[in-house]
């Protein structure tokens, strides 16, 4: 296979060993390795301001966050597409590029103060999500190729959410039924779930820290959708979605008096498993409700 | 028949010119036919007090105060449902950031609003070092509303921090520095001047 570098921007959450999604990373670099792609970390990269940070930041400081990162990614890592793991940096890049390149007043006010640090913004990068990497540039076959332990028997609700769907989602999947993360499974071996009712629900996204009860309960739906369909775990291309839905079901249980005990992993934890990685590489001990079968396939 | 510019000036009050001068995505407003796909497609939808297109109408009703003293915008989740279904293709995620942005600067935010709470930490936090610290988030959310909920909140949220160490999703050790940018004076100082010519901008067209 061909080899494939991207200048990657990791995000806040993806902290090895010391943030929420460190398991989200861990299951990417070894997929990475696996499909011969090299991720150049954005020197010095800083925080998109997610989509939460809007009480204190206006529209201009929160597009000149984004804009010092596709600016030193320019610098640095010239003639590479920047891709981000995270749905919320990929989704804040993605429309800071988009809004600076409409607004031309807009887009010399951010140089302006991008003078202040340096570097300066051409804004011609594409940006991607590492899900539109996997589909448009390298394909589901050549993902398939590469499978060494089939996902047999292992049932898997594809969960995409909200932010690696809308506004912008995958080129040619739709926002209400996407199917790709079905058609991953099914590449890798697995049993996809493609009526999976909760497939774009929403999980309450940052209000699930400040509004627990309201996020919680849809989370519990998303849950219940799974197991209604027989579901072994649930897979997603979202940090927050991952988070949400799998560290809460105690919290959930507790409220509901349900006996939820979901895994929830990433694409690429499954894709470093088919691919014949331990445990480790996949970071399934990075897992809150451990991932059983998966366990047990990658010990074999 | 062509457009009647008088009749047209008429009918935008002093609100609706102050939303679309100073709040992200404003000039949008006025695109809103009230067929009410947003309020319908809002997963949080029963817990607005005004849905997004009782808002847009409400903005081109005067109503000031009622809007920027609403709860309502702080209840999106920034799932954009809501954009991807309008059919006038209004930015209505944003729209809602931007008001709760220009409520929070004009000091009209509704006292212990949970959410703009968390998401003006969200912004102090980042703007420490220039990445998020979220050991130092979770712990402030803990106390937003003083010590003593604090320590009842961490208590019911003991299992969940001892599940987040034992998976290595969390360390103590962010507590004291953690990461951040290198260049974190350049960072700040281009972050200041974004906000100072955003402010300047505003002053010139006036919050009335």
């Amino acid at each position: 296979m061909a080899k494939r570098e991207y200048s990657f921007y990791p995000g806040c959450s993806s902290q090895k060993g010391a943030s929420s999604s460190s398991n989200y990373l861990v299951s990417v670099q070894t997929m990475c390795e696996e499909l011969d792609v090299t991720l150049n970390e954005i020197p010095d990269w800083n925080c998109c301001a997610a989509s939460i940070g809007y009480s204190g930041g206006g529209e201009l400081p929160r597009l000149t966050l984004s804009a010092r990162n596709i600016a030193l990614s320019e610098e640095h890592n010239p003639g590479q597409d920047i891709v981000a793991t995270c749905a919320a940096c990929w989704l804040s890049t993605r429309e800071a590029a988009e809004r600076l390149h409409e607004d031309e007043g807009l887009l010399a006010e951010a140089n302006q103060a991008l003078a202040e640090a340096g570097p300066k913004l051409k804004n011609e990068t594409p940006i991607k999500h590492m899900a539109e990497v996997l589909i448009e540039d390298i394909g589901f076959d050549a993902i398939g190729a590469k499978v060494k332990k089939p996902l047999e028997g292992i049932k898997i609700a594809g969960y995409v959410g909200c932010q690696t769907n809308r506004p912008f989602g995958i080129a040619g999947e739709s926002f209400e039924n996407p199917v790709y993360l079905d058609k991953l499974v099914d590449t890798l071996g697995g049993e996809s779930i493609p009526t999976y009712e909760k497939k774009v629900q929403c999980c309450g996204g940052a209000l699930a820290f400040s509004e627990p009860e309201k996020s919680q309960e849809m989370v519990k739906g998303i849950i219940e959708a799974a197991y209604d369909h027989g579901a072994d775990m649930i897979v997603t291309p979202c940090p927050v979605c991952q988070m949400n839905v799998e560290v809460y079901q105690d919290e959930i249980n507790e409220t509901y008096n349900t006996k939820f005990a979901m895994p929830v992993v990433y694409y690429s934890t499954l894709m470093a498993v088919a691919y014949g990685r331990s445990a480790k590489d996949a970071a399934l001990d990075e897992q809150v409700i451990p991932a059983k079968k998966l366990d047990e396939l990658a010990a074999k | 028949m062509t457009a009647n510019p008088a009749m047209i000036e008429k009918y935008r009050n002093n609100f609706l010119k102050e939303v679309e001068a100073n709040v992200e995505e404003g000039e949008w407003v006025k695109m809103c036919m009230q067929c009410g796909v947003c309020s319908g497609s809002c997963p949080l939808g029963t817990f607005w007090d005004h849905p997004p297109q009782e808002i847009f109408m409400m903005i081109r009703a005067g109503k000031r105060e009622e809007v920027l003293s609403s709860e309502s915008m702080w209840m999106c989740t920034s799932c954009y449902n809501c954009i991807v279904r309008c059919p006038r293709e209004l930015p209505i995620t944003h729209i809602m950031h931007g008001l709760a942005h220009y409520a929070k600067r004009l000091g009209l935010v509704p006292q212990n609003q949970p959410t703009a709470k968390f998401s003006q930490m969200f912004w102090d936090n980042l703007m420490k070092k220039g990445r998020v610290n979220e050991l130092k988030l979770g712990l402030s959310l803990c106390f937003m509303n003083g010590f003593g909920e604090g320590v009842k909140t961490a208590m019911k949220k003991q299992k969940l921090g001892m599940n987040m160490l034992k998976s290595r999703r969390m360390n103590p050790m962010e507590a004291i520095g953690g990461h951040g940018v290198k260049d974190v004076s350049g960072f700040q100082k281009a972050i200041a001047k974004a906000q100072e010519l955003e402010d300047a901008r505003i002053a010139q067209h006036g919050a009335n």
